[in-house]
């Protein structure tokens, strides 16, 4: 263990976790809102709307995310020009967050327009026979009941986006695989303590927050 | 809940507003399209010299290439492989945690757990990484990529596809395995010949779907420099010097093949409903499951 000794490996240990954490932080936020747009407009009345969700939905969910993060990086980047800022660090970190953040919300999508799918036809019904419009039955008495349903696979939405949040990694984010690949690079011979720690940091972010959702979604849960 | 219970059939009206809103949706939507294109033109994406390595064989600094043969075909291979390798390990792996998830035997029990849990929270690239880097140290021997990637994807597959059959299996009606007790039937016996085939067909569709997350998971690959559909590809653009219009074929790749198994996934839920091997135990098992596994993918 004393690879861990070493103050230069611990900031190398702790500042991949902590990019884990910013990556995952910005892109759940806007893979929930593009996701639940996404999920709008694939249950609307007018069909460009519904054609636009479910391309969305087959494009990123089929595409591996590893050939996203690299688009993001040699497409949209090298030959487009996007550029979010001077500092490359900063520049990948949100090339990074734009790759997640369209893959994981084709999954959000989903999720909610699976959660919609549970709550009974009587509620829409109702909700239509007192002259509520579309966005009305959306807004007041579909997603608020389909949000409480899809607590749970939301959780594991934010799990998966969590460890995939290391495929950052490949554009030169120095998040926590990077850490320990170049940890391991350098210290060979305490390979599996490196790798050890390295897991179960993993173990121990994730597992509670698998146990929490699951707690909340059954606190959630609308009791029919 | 279908979608159209949403709003009511529309009448005059509301066929206006929807066709009004359609136009107006539409053209926003491609004068998005439009300014993605014109992004990419200004930038000269779409030139012939960068497409024409996709239809014929090119010549590029005296070294003739052409992107299917040369490229695509050996990289889809290498992804085929490692998918179907990885596959087959992780239905095997599956298998016995499931059992051994669901065992008697607290000493079974609980280490298949810990196992099941520890792999699904740890992230496939970590994985790799490890048996790539760190092989070396651990195991005295170079692993090369090509086991890396797939014994990285098996563990992890491995474990959410045992929850999922053990999920299947705890969804068979009782009935069915009392009546194999009371027939004399041994605990392995039961499992083995009762409880499992009924479980595996209700599993079919969640096994497929599965299937779907290692092919796109095998893209990890390329990190470790596993010769792959990525990897050889990144291979064919350094040549062409063509990344953006590259990736989009390879991304169409990807998406034609998944689409494919997604379309049997269907199928084959479909047939199972028709059939009538789910019970809503077991559809709500393949239902909770199938939303973690979907999504569970690391790539």
């Amino acid at each position: 263990m004393d690879v861990f000794l070493d103050p230069a490996n611990r900031q190398a240990y702790l500042e991949g976790f902590l990019t884990i954490l910013k990556l995952t932080g910005a892109s759940a936020l806007l893979a929930l809102l593009l996701g639940v747009l996404l999920a709008a407009c694939r249950v609307s009345p007018v069909p460009v709307l519904r054609a636009l969700g479910a391309g969305w939905v087959h494009l990123f969910r089929n595409t591996p995310l590893t050939l996203i993060i690299l688009f993001c990086f040699f497409g949209l980047y090298s030959a487009v020009g996007v550029e979010f800022s001077e500092d490359i660090h900063v520049n990948n970190y949100w090339l990074a967050v734009t790759g997640l953040s369209a893959y994981t919300a084709a999954f959000v999508c989903e999720a909610i327009r699976s959660g919609i799918n549970t709550v009974p036809v009587g509620q829409a019904e109702a909700a239509r026979a007192l002259g509520l419009s579309f966005s009305q039955n959306l807004r007041l008495i579909i997603l608020p009941q389909a949000l409480r349903s899809v607590v749970a696979p939301l959780g594991s939405i934010l799990i998966a986006l969590t460890k995939n949040a290391t495929i950052a990694g490949v554009i030169g984010v120095a998040e926590a695989s990077s850490a320990m690949k170049a940890l391991i690079e350098s210290n060979g011979d305490q390979t599996i303590a490196i790798f050890a720690v390295f897991a179960l940091t993993f173990v121990a972010l994730l597992v509670p927050v698998g146990y929490a959702f699951s707690a909340l979604a059954n606190r959630l849960v609308v009791r029919r | 809940m279908s979608a159209s219970v949403l709003y009511d059939h529309p009448g005059p009206r509301a066929r206006i507003r929807n066709r009004v809103l359609s136009v107006v949706f539409g053209l926003l939507l491609v004068a998005g399209l439009y300014g993605i294109y014109r992004a990419f033109d200004s930038t000269q994406q779409w030139t012939w010299q960068k497409w024409q390595p996709f239809f014929e064989t090119v010549t590029v600094n005296g070294q003739t290439a052409n992107f299917w043969t040369d490229y695509a075909w050996p990289g889809l291979l290498g992804t085929l492989q490692a998918a179907a390798t990885a596959m087959l390990l992780a239905l095997a792996f599956g298998l016995v945690f499931s059992v051994a998830r669901l065992s008697e035997h607290r000493w079974i029990r609980v280490p298949a757990g810990v196992v099941v849990e520890f792999f699904r929270a740890v992230p496939v690239l970590l994985m790799i990484f490890f048996l790539s880097f760190g092989g070396f140290w651990v195991f005295g021997t170079l692993i090369p990529p090509f086991w890396s990637v797939v014994i990285g994807l098996t563990l992890y597959n491995g474990s959410v596809l045992a929850e999922a059959f053990r999920a299947g299996i705890r969804a068979v009606p009782r009935g069915q395995s009392e009546a194999a007790y009371s027939l004399g039937l041994t605990k392995g016996q039961v499992m083995r010949m009762i409880l499992i085939p009924q479980a595996a067909r209700s599993m079919l569709p969640v096994i497929v779907s599965q299937l779907v997350v290692v092919l796109k998971d095998t893209a990890l690959g390329y990190i470790v420099s596993y010769p792959e559909l990525m990897l050889e590809g990144s291979k064919g653009y350094a040549v062409f010097t063509n990344a953006v219009p590259t990736f989009m074929v390879l991304a169409l790749i990807y998406i034609v093949i998944n689409g494919l198994l997604t379309l049997v996934a269907h199928l084959l839920e479909r047939r199972a409903n028709r059939l009538g091997v789910t019970t809503p135990a077991t559809k709500a098992a393949a239902a909770t499951t199938t939303t973690g596994l979907s999504t569970g993918g690391g790539a």
